[in-house]
């Protein structure tokens, strides 16, 4: 469904998306999930269908949308195959609209067109074993040596890392917790290497795993600004990472109630279809009314941010609340399936793992939670 | 009391940790179910206990079992299953079964030497059980048992099957049930269901075509079928309620050891109130859940009216499971989500918690029958 406010590029992205995760993600996902297969040939054809640098500069191949495109792009590929989504995600946002954002022309014209094509995949590197939910305290650091910088740790739980050629990469550079510069990290760059794969819950064709830098040798010229820039494009690199992750569950709640309306216009028991019991009415209700609440919600919040209405706050509460509304969602999905919801036949308890991992990733809910009190109790204090 | 259970849970703990937890991430990747573990579940004494001892039971009650359950479910959720299934298959026949029947089935299910499974599900019929169309035409010296039944646990590695099929009338009345050994002609398993959890335990379907079965198969009288299921099924409910209060205490304690060695922004996890605060309301809810699953075995124990509370626990403990292990998951954040923490796999087995031994929906329909009668006298 789109909204009165999207735009005919808007509504086009729209159609485009919805048809290819029609024929390029669903008829697979149930496949990949279960051999925790990488959909490489459908981000190949993203690139066709230009969406890989939703928001990049059309100078690069990019399609120059904004937060709300990238959400409908999300909202339509998750509909079908979250975990591709989530991919496709950590390369669209995660990589390639930091680079745009951040870089300078001379990065931007050698990386960008071949990530927006589909020939590069792209990752980003924040998390640390020890530095999850704090992230700013991260460990691996870069030292400048002469020519280059020789960068050591470890990066865990990085989405697209086995097939990743480009890393957008956060790295220490001081002593001080706000010391943090970003460095472009091709792969073969010697002593950069990718640890072992991570095996997950859900989002099973999301490829995770970890980056290991053992004195990396990177050249000056894949610093990223300047030393000590990175955490303020960090943490607005973070809000439309959080909107857009949003879109994912969106488009599994979508799936959720789809599949549902279905199920219980056929499905017969004690002599009735499930959808003439009041029980099964009350879930199907509230599941719709939710889904449409969110993404009202959600699109609102990207059409706000569009128009310059940004801020940390915005981006967090959509996080809190969205992913976890779904998680519930997709729960009884699997409920008013019964057996066959805890079936691997029917797609429901995929929706719901995959699910399970945006109240985790891009920061738990734990840390939005933190985010938006202690934001709105400083703006109180400053009024 | 006190003795017995110290007596058999400081085995069954250790049993649990030795030979169960080693395999259990492996085996639920893998899908595999180890026969041999159930025997020496057996061994110890723990595939039959509430049967009397006159058949090498242990002639304990369902009080003694829930705490069985309970513990044996902190470990693998699957192996609890296959135990509560098999002594629910038990005690059918040792209430409804002839001295014969006796005999013949229980020596090898109590002992644990051979599984038992329950098949009432079919395809068409799932909370709607009393519309079941496996038939049971009556022939020459027996029946012949023609369809089949859906998501039976122990499905193909139980050796003694309770099939529930229609020999009169449509409707609860025209319902028998029937024992039938795995071998017997025209009795065959069809696909093995691929689940999202509980993956251990498997769930396979049964496939009967003009399979004999004689006069000496059929537990009880002919229709009382449907009322041995669900008396069945109302002891099974306070297990599956004592299953969901394990699941809960292991989510529990594996939040709690992380929650004390996890440091983020310079302290221990467990310091900040927001976990606190999951951790605390993890802990009350599973233990409130708990003393209802107890209160029903009590109840059962004491041969008063449990229907109500065993739906009661079942209902509770099971989406209080839910909750606490998806709870798990989120405070162990990112390695919660991993398969090399438990607390996925927990969320995972606690999902199906909420649909056997009759939905959840189906617990308040019957919770709610009760209340009526209750009032109505």
């Amino acid at each position: 469904m789109s909204l009165w406010y999207f735009t005919e590029e808007e509504k086009e992205l729209q159609k485009v998306c919805r048809q290819f995760a029609r024929q390029e993600l669903a008829p697979r996902a149930e496949k990949l999930d279960h051999d925790e297969k990488f959909n490489l040939e459908a981000f190949r054809k993203m690139g066709e269908i230009g969406v890989l640098g939703i928001t990049a500069d059309p100078d690069f191949g990019g399609a120059g949308m904004g937060t709300l495109g990238a959400t409908i792009v999300m909202e339509e590929f998750g509909r079908a195959c979250a975990s591709s989504t989530l991919s496709y995600l950590a390369h669209s946002i995660l990589c390639v609209n930091n680079i745009q954002n951040n870089a300078s022309e001379k990065q931007k014209e050698k990386y960008l067109p071949k990530l927006i094509s589909g020939e590069h995949i792209g990752c980003m590197g924040m998390s640390e074993p020890e530095y999850g939910s704090d992230a700013v305290g991260m460990q691996t650091r870069a030292v400048k040596k002469g020519d280059h910088y020789e960068i050591s740790g470890t990066k865990m739980w990085i989405t697209n890392a086995q097939y990743a050629d480009v890393a957008y990469l956060y790295t220490r550079t001081g002593e001080e917790k706000k010391n943090l510069s970003t460095f472009i990290v091709e792969k073969g760059t010697p002593g950069f290497s990718v640890g072992k794969p991570i095996h997950k819950m859900g989002m099973r064709a999301s490829p995770t795993g970890e980056l290991v830098f053992d004195k990396a040798k990177v050249p000056l010229e894949n610093l990223v600004g300047k030393e000590g820039d990175s955490i303020y494009h960090m943490m607005k690199n973070l809000e439309i990472e959080r909107i857009t992750i949003s879109g994912i569950s969106l488009g599994i709640a979508q799936a959720c109630v789809d599949q549902c309306l279905k199920y219980a216009n056929e499905r017969k028991q004690f002599g009735k279809t499930l959808g003439q019991f009041q029980l099964i009415q009350k879930m199907l209700a509230e599941m719709s009314s939710e889904t449409d609440m969110m993404r009202h919600y959600l699109y609102n919040v990207a059409k706000e941010y569009d128009m310059g209405n940004k801020g940390p706050v915005k981006a967090a509460q959509v996080k809190l609340t969205i992913p976890k509304m779904v998680t519930k969602i997709a729960l009884d999905a699997i409920q008013l399936h019964g057996g066959y919801g805890y079936s691997r036949e029917f797609p429901l308890e995929r929706y719901m793992r995959d699910n399970k991992l945006n109240e985790i990733g891009a920061g738990t809910n734990e840390v939005m939670i933190m985010i938006i009190a202690k934001n709105l109790l400083q703006e109180l204090s400053h009024s | 009391m006190k003795s017995q259970y110290s007596e058999l849970i400081g085995p069954l703990t250790k049993f649990r940790k030795n030979k169960i937890d080693p395999h259990v991430e492996e085996d639920d990747k893998n899908e595999h179910f180890r026969l041999e573990l159930y025997q020496e579940l057996g061994a110890l004494g723990f595939c039959g206990m509430v049967l009397n001892e006159e058949f090498e039971g242990l002639g304990l009650g369902y009080q003694e079992f829930c705490e069985v359950l309970k513990e044996l479910a902190k470990s693998s959720v699957s192996y609890a299953v296959t135990i509560s299934v098999s002594t629910m298959v038990q005690a059918m026949i040792e209430k409804y079964g002839n001295q014969k029947q006796k005999l013949k089935y229980l020596p090898e299910l109590t002992s644990g030497q051979a599984i038992a499974a329950f098949a009432l599900s079919e395809a068409g019929s799932g909370s709607d059980a009393a519309a079941l169309k496996t038939t049971a035409t009556k022939t020459d010296g027996g029946y012949l048992l023609s369809g089949s039944k859906m998501w039976i646990t122990s499905g193909g590695v139980a050796e003694t099957y309770l099939v529930m099929a229609r020999t009169g009338e449509a409707g609860a009345k025209g319902i028998s049930a029937f024992l039938v050994k795995k071998g017997s002609p025209g009795f065959s398993f069809g696909k093995k269901e691929s689940k999202m959890g509980w993956k251990v335990s498997p769930t396979r379907e049964l496939v009967f075509e003009n399979c004999f079965v004689s006069e000496e198969n059929l537990l009880g009288s002919l229709g009382q079928g449907f009322s041995i299921a669900m008396d069945a099924l109302d002891r099974g409910r306070i297990t599956i309620g004592a299953i969901a209060a394990g699941l809960s205490a292991r989510a529990i304690e594996e939040s709690l050891k992380y929650s004390l060695i996890r440091k983020q922004f310079g302290q221990n996890i467990f310091d900040f109130q927001g976990i606190q605060f999951m951790l605390s309301e993890m802990e009350t809810e599973s233990q409130a859940s708990w003393l209802v699953v107890k209160e029903a075995a009590r109840l059962y124990d004491q041969h008063e009216p449990f229907q109500k509370f065993a739906c009661m626990a079942k209902l509770k403990a099971t989406d209080v499971a839910m909750k606490v292990t998806t709870d798990a998951v989120q405070i162990l954040g990112g390695v919660g989500y991993t398969t090399e923490y438990p607390v996925e796999r927990l969320m995972r087995d606690a999902k199906v918690l909420q649909i056997v031994e009759g939905t959840n929906q189906i617990q308040k329909v019957v919770i709610a029958r009760n209340l009526k009668k209750e009032i109505q006298g």
